[in-house]
């Protein structure tokens, strides 16, 4: 009834991107602050060369791979994704970056694996936010195998064609825009294949807030809050609300992944 | 004379009324802000959240006045209601900007006051203290006797706890911030039991 006081509405389907200062200084990256501007401000401290990343568990070549060496056997194209926070607001981000699909074949995925499960790097003497125990550090997060190797799934090196800066998650970080965006796991360290559901941290925090599939979904509400509606970062004080899409607007391609799944108790 | 008497005297030559601009001046400056871009990217939320917090800030301030009063001698008591009003008016456009800026629309409001446990709680805060603030005035003290009155105000000891609470549940994960406001306005309640206590005996 108040929507006259927003300004024009913009369709959740609006795919024109968030400006770079947009999307480098409202971020969610509790390792360095919880405000929001926290990681813009602080982030510059982490060492991101030299980075390599462990590829461990059921897979055929484990090892401790150099990020060159990942990036060589790759391609880098744009991927312009919506990205929904679980705190209901949004943005478009046009990431660069490459299929996890590719480097999961490269490194050889065993029959038995079900899972991957990633983990952000733990150095607190960079990342002042690690000092106190908001969550139980390092970052981890995790996929199902089939999540994982979805087309639309990606490990994003660049934004807006520059590298990633620190605070969204440079050198290398998860992108699964169907999801809600505490799933896309920041500077990752380390990736598991494994059989069994790995543990993810919102939802050790909070189980009942914050579950393993995290699917952006407008019917299942947060606990504390509506998921039915969002806020497009970027409209300023009159900003006006838009409907939430299911799977974030991926349900096309996403969503037999999850055919005959109850979302609201696989939430 | 001691501290506080010096203390105390000059503050009887200060006039009431520049609290209530000095008080308010952040609020005109918030929305200032947000209006020009100041308030980052997502600036609905930095005004809503700047709004309750400076709100929580006048309570707690408020609620300091008598613990400074028996501790220290300095007595701010001509303030207080200066101190209630402004806390009270932040509160107020905190609840106005979440309705018309944040939420947009009066079924949400209603559905969220219901549903979600930090608003119901942060409301009810808010609902204890329309009686206090309509009763801040000379005339109501008389009509309805300093007893009465003095009864009816004790809700602010229920609202302000309300209202950090509200804060603590509001945010993800365990956060230093808000805790630290509780266990402040906690500790602002414990001392008046004690001094109650004292009082009785003595």
């Amino acid at each position: 009834a108040l929507a006259g006081a927003a300004g024009p509405a913009r369709a959740a389907d609006d795919m024109e991107p968030n400006t770079w200062e947009e999307i480098t200084r409202y971020c969610n990256f509790y390792e360095f602050g919880t405000r929001k501007e926290d990681p813009w401000h602080n982030a510059g401290q982490m060492t991101i060369d030299p980075w390599a990343v462990e590829i461990d568990g059921m897979v055929d070549r484990p090892g401790t791979y150099d990020l060159a060496d990942i990036l060589k056997g790759v391609s880098i194209e744009e991927r312009i994704y919506r990205l929904r926070c679980v705190e209901a607001w949004s943005m478009v981000v046009p990431w660069q970056g490459f299929e996890l699909a590719d480097l999961l074949t490269r490194v050889g995925v065993q029959p038995g694996a079900k899972y991957v499960g990633f983990e952000t790097l733990y150095r607190p003497e960079e990342m002042p936010g690690q000092r106190a125990r908001i969550l139980d550090w390092p970052y981890v997060e995790g996929l199902r195998l089939d999540e994982a190797m979805h087309p639309l799934t990606i490990m994003a090196t660049g934004l807006y064609d520059k590298p990633l800066p620190n605070q969204n998650g440079a050198p290398l970080r998860l992108v699964v825009p169907w999801k809600y965006g505490f799933k896309s796991i920041k500077s990752i360290v380390r990736i598991t294949l494994t059989d069994r559901e790995p543990a993810t941290s919102w939802n050790k925090a909070a189980p009942n807030e914050y579950g393993f599939y995290a699917n952006v979904n407008p019917n299942v509400d947060h606990p504390r809050w509506s998921q039915a509606s969002e806020r497009r970062i970027g409209g300023g004080i009159f900003s006006p609300r838009q409907p939430t899409l299911m799977f974030n607007g991926y349900g096309d391609q996403v969503a037999d992944l999850y055919a005959g799944m109850d979302l609201a108790k696989f939430f | 004379m001691d501290l506080a008497g010096r203390v105390n005297g000059g503050l009887r030559r200060v006039p009431t009324w520049p609290v209530y601009l000095l008080g308010m001046a952040p609020a005109v400056w918030f929305f200032w802000l947000g209006f020009t871009g100041g308030l980052g990217v997502e600036p609905i939320s930095e005004l809503e959240h700047r709004l309750g917090l400076t709100g929580l800030q006048f309570l707690i301030a408020g609620l300091a006045v008598t613990p400074l009063r028996r501790l220290t001698g300095i007595n701010l008591i001509r303030f207080r209601r200066a101190l209630g009003l402004i806390a009270f008016f932040y509160i107020l456009l905190h609840l106005l900007v979440w309705l018309v800026l944040d939420l947009q629309s009066v079924q949400r409001v209603a559905a969220d006051i219901v549903k979600r446990p930090y608003i119901t709680v942060g409301m009810a805060g808010f609902l204890l203290l329309v009686p206090l603030a309509l009763t801040s005035t000379n005339r109501a003290i008389r009509r309805m006797g300093p007893v009465r009155w003095r009864r009816l105000h004790r809700l602010v000891y229920v609202a302000v706890p309300l209202g950090a609470v509200h804060f603590v549940m509001l945010v993800k994960g365990w956060q230093l911030e808000p805790l630290l406001y509780l266990i402040g306005v906690l500790a602002l309640l414990a001392a008046r039991i004690r001094l109650n206590r004292r009082r009785v005996v003595a």
